[in-house]
């Protein structure tokens, strides 16, 4: 065997360990323990039959949904905007969208309670209008605001870099064949950023989904399937149907990704 | 080109808005920080009594932190920037599997990641108490980020013909890894230990499960005060945590300009 | 399509200042006549493209320029009213699209029914012979391929004006001269007004009914292919359209002097003068039947001829092409002959 070949196994080895004994044997084990309770394998049966869990898994896509249509939305327009244009700040205002990258989701369930908590911001904005109270961070609204504040820096920096990769012909050339605006951005534009739309909703997906830390924050009555997760394993003791649900929860976020990533083509998917 | 005034206009606001969404919050929580009563507002004074007494109660936890998040940069550097090059100068079917299975930690959910180490493991006490516990898991979630910026930049500069070039030249394998992988790949180790090092002082979801009361990170705490204390403590403890993480994501931004191959 | 149905442009006092002071076109003034191509030839940033994307719509002149078409005013019109065709350097094809819905698009955003529209870009892509690549996709094409696609989606709109910004420069050079002589035949078919924008002299001088020159933002020479060529207004336009051979000196008594000798000429005496001339505008020969003579310095045989550089004992270096049979070898002296009508003094 050429002995740069050799090299490269023995480089390759500890990494196949270490990802070998603390990610797929915990996985098989997190299968195991979930048909291990007293349901067995029907485990898997009862989370599906359970109308709370199924009322849980139904809210918690629904907003994961709803996160990722806003963050696509807001994220489109934004960073249209800030590609086409050259302007005095824009800098700052980049620095600005994009800073929050990797805020953790506990800090940003903290900044919708400064945002809309009891003394949040919008709570002394509306009673300074007299138009009473606005206090929404503890509900699910909260925590829409907390998902969207948490995948648009994300979701913006893979969206500007891929409008700046756009060649600026490909729209020009749709004008010079009589395209008006509107035309040039659903035949042009929006096909030509198709990837990256689909790799970053997915992340934003997938984020939302399995996001635990804001949920947290702002409370645990919200029925999430992170906090369900989390209720099930550590209050009640229910190794069996966390597992059962945590497994559940990991297949959704990964078919999503894998898909996006198949539709999207390869060389997108740069999870973040 | 001239932009429709209108859409101009729309396109500005809605920009401006979600800078103001993403800022804001955060502003307020640098002022309620500084601010000795964030309920009366800025003018009950200014105080840098909330900061001093975070740093007396939490100081373990930035320390600790900081810890783990050195400590996870040594293990990814060590086990995902010699794998990387491996994986890049013979893509193979076996490469494609690796990288796939390493980069799934990040698909899943860091809880479900969580209960799976403590279900396996969470039985070896001494390993269970230790930071190493947590530590494990940072890595596992922050190795993917590593592997893929080392390998994106590896396969810009074209490592092949360059290690072709330098085995010519009658290189060694090692030597070929020592004199022209890694100095070719600087600029992607370095974005990806910004990346790595960035992700471990923040993380929660999993650390939050893996923790003790006598392994408490900065997220951890920061969890701890929100439920626990009062605004300006809070506050004050986000402010620390931003000095720490800020800095990190504007060289993150700024080497992500720069070079343009790290995200 | 076979009357002439190109729109005549008229340019008047067209510049182009962008918002950060650049000035990237001095106001300039052209016609360009209904059926005629023309080219605009130009190193890069000399303005070509700029005043190729006025003419299409994609800027505004600056405060004063006027451009019509058949004598209607356009200057406000943006591009996707004027009614152009316009083929990219990048070619721009939708990758979104397959090769028919490409160059059916401008059918479809002008509200041609599917059936309709798909007839009329099938004939086009057969008048271009590649109705084969109907349902390709863009990323199954070669250069060349996509180089026609670009141009028959251009077309399928009948056009009024057709601009091309470098629509060869992509291409390797066999191809390039393949396509060149395609894209002559095609624009001589139907009779179609075309700015074609290139920095290719030898395009140009193949493809333009009337050439303009430009340089650092301004037109340095307009003319027929024949005329820039044979007579280019100064030394720029002779160094872009070939005339690489420059000897410095006097002009006295009818003769022109300089390091390497004398030449006869018919010009009055100057004290500053440059005889400007092609390599293969010479003739070399024994040094004593010549009045120039020159070392020869480097001889590299090309096959059908040779290429001979020559030095003038100045230190001028000036290059002569010599059949490829005629005895020649470095550091041997070797004279020059060059009649009236192949030089220029400037």
């Amino acid at each position: 065997m050429h002995s740069a070949d050799r090299l490269a196994r023995l480089f390759l080895l500890p990494l196949f360990l270490f990802v070998a004994a603390f990610f797929l044997l915990p996985m098989v084990r997190l299968i195991g323990v979930a048909g291990s309770g007293p349901n067995g394998m029907a485990e898997y049966v009862a989370i599906l039959t359970n109308p709370r869990y199924v009322a849980t898994l139904v809210a918690t896509l629904l907003l994961s949904a709803a996160v990722t249509a806003a963050t696509l939305a807001i994220g489109t327009v934004v960073a249209l905007f800030l590609a086409r244009n050259r302007f005095w700040g824009r800098p700052l205002l980049v620095s600005c969208l994009t800073l929050p990258l990797a805020f953790p989701g506990v800090v940003v369930g903290f900044m919708v309670i400064l945002l809309a908590g009891r003394q949040g911001l919008l709570a002394s904005l509306s009673m300074g209008l007299g138009m009473g109270r606005w206090v929404f961070a503890y509900s699910m609204a909260g925590l829409f605001a907390g998902y969207v504040y948490f995948s648009l820096p994300r979701v913006l920096v893979t969206l500007m870099a891929a409008v700046e990769k756009l060649d600026p012909a490909l729209e020009e050339a749709a004008r010079s064949l009589g395209a008006g605006r509107f035309e040039v951005l659903r035949d042009v534009t929006l096909p030509g950023i198709a990837p990256a739309l689909m790799a970053s909703g997915a992340i934003a997906f997938a984020t939302a989904m399995g996001a635990f830390g804001t949920a947290f924050t702002l409370a645990t009555r919200i029925d999430v399937l992170a906090m369900t997760i989390y209720t099930e394993f550590t209050l009640n003791a229910n190794f069996a149907t966390a597992a059962a649900l945590s497994i559940a929860l990991g297949l959704i976020t990964w078919a999503v990704l894998a898909l996006s990533r198949n539709l999207a083509g390869s060389g997108v998917a740069a999870a973040g | 080109m001239k932009t429709h005034r209108l859409t101009f206009a729309f396109q500005l606001f809605v920009t401006l808005l979600a800078a103001a969404f993403l800022m804001v919050p955060a502003g307020a929580s640098i002022l309620a920080g500084f601010t000795a009563n964030y309920f009366r507002g800025v003018s009950s004074g200014l105080t840098l009594d909330w900061v001093k007494q975070v740093l007396a109660l939490y100081s373990d936890t930035i320390w600790l932190s900081i810890g783990i998040a050195l400590g996870t940069l040594a293990a990814t550097l060590v086990l995902a920037v010699p794998a990387a090059w491996a994986l890049v100068r013979r893509p193979s079917r076996l490469a494609r599997i690796v990288e796939e299975v390493v980069t799934l930690p990040v698909a899943v959910p860091g809880l479900a990641l969580a209960l799976a180490l403590i279900l396996a493991y969470g039985a070896i006490r001494e390993f269970r108490m230790s930071p190493a516990f947590i530590l494990t898991g940072h890595v596992l979630y922050t190795l993917p980020f590593m592997l893929r910026s080392v390998m994106a930049v590896l396969a810009a500069v074209d490592i092949r013909s360059l290690e072709e070039g330098a085995a010519s030249l009658g290189a060694s394998p090692l030597q070929r890894f020592f004199h022209v992988v890694l100095p070719n790949a600087k600029g992607g180790i370095l974005a990806g230990a910004l990346m790595v090092v960035t992700l471990s002082i923040g993380e929660f979801n999993l650390t939050w499960m893996l923790h003790t009361p006598l392994t408490k990170t900065l997220p951890v705490g920061l969890a701890d005060s929100y439920a626990s204390m009062r605004l300006e403590i809070a506050s004050a403890y986000t402010l620390v945590f931003f000095v720490m993480i800020v800095p990190l994501l504007l060289a993150l931004q700024l080497f992500g300009r720069t070079t343009g191959s790290a995200r | 399509m076979t009357a002439p149905t190109g729109a005549a442009i008229s340019i008047a006092g067209c510049g182009k200042t962008y918002p950060d002071g650049t000035r990237a076109l001095s106001p300039v003034d052209l016609e360009v006549k209904a059926g005629e191509t023309l080219v605009l030839l130009g190193p890069s940033g000399c303005g070509k493209t700029t005043l190729l994307r006025l003419i299409a719509g994609l800027e505004t002149p600056d405060v004063g320029g006027r451009i019509a078409f058949d004598g209607a005013d356009v200057t406000a019109l943006p591009i996707e009213k004027r009614n152009v065709g316009m083929v990219f350097q990048s070619y721009a094809l939708f990758p979104n699209m397959s090769v028919i819905d490409n160059v059916a698009y401008g059918l479809r955003v002008r509200g041609v029914a599917t059936d309709a529209r798909r007839a009329q870009a099938a004939s086009v892509l057969a008048m271009m012979r590649i109705e084969a690549l109907a349902e390709r996709r863009i990323d199954q094409l070669s250069g060349g391929q996509r180089q026609r696609v670009a141009l028959a989606r251009a077309l399928a709109v009948r056009p009024r004006v057709l601009l091309l910004d470098e629509p060869l420069t992509a291409l390797d050079a066999a191809l390039r001269e393949h396509l060149r002589s395609e894209i002559d035949a095609l624009l001589r078919r139907l009779a179609i007004t075309a700015v074609y924008v290139t920095h290719d002299q030898a395009e140009a001088l193949a493809l333009g009914d009337r050439i303009v020159v430009m340089k650092n933002g301004a037109i340095a020479q307009v003319g027929t292919p024949r005329e820039v060529y044979f007579q280019p207004a100064d030394d720029y336009v002779a160094g872009f359209v070939g005339i690489t051979n420059r000897l410095e000196g006097i002009v006295r008594n009818g003769r022109f002097e300089t390091a390497a000798g004398i030449l006869r000429v018919a010009a009055p005496d100057r004290a500053k003068a440059r005889l400007l001339f092609r390599p293969e505008a010479v003739r070399l020969v024994s040094p004593a039947d010549a009045t120039l003579v020159f070392q020869v310095t480097q001889v590299e045989f090309q096959g059908p001829r040779q290429r001979v550089t020559l030095n003038a004992g100045d230190g001028t270096r000036i290059i002569a092409e010599a059949p490829a049979d005629l005895p020649l070898s470095a550091g041997t002296a070797i004279g020059l002959v060059l009649d009236a009508n192949r030089y220029i003094l400037a």
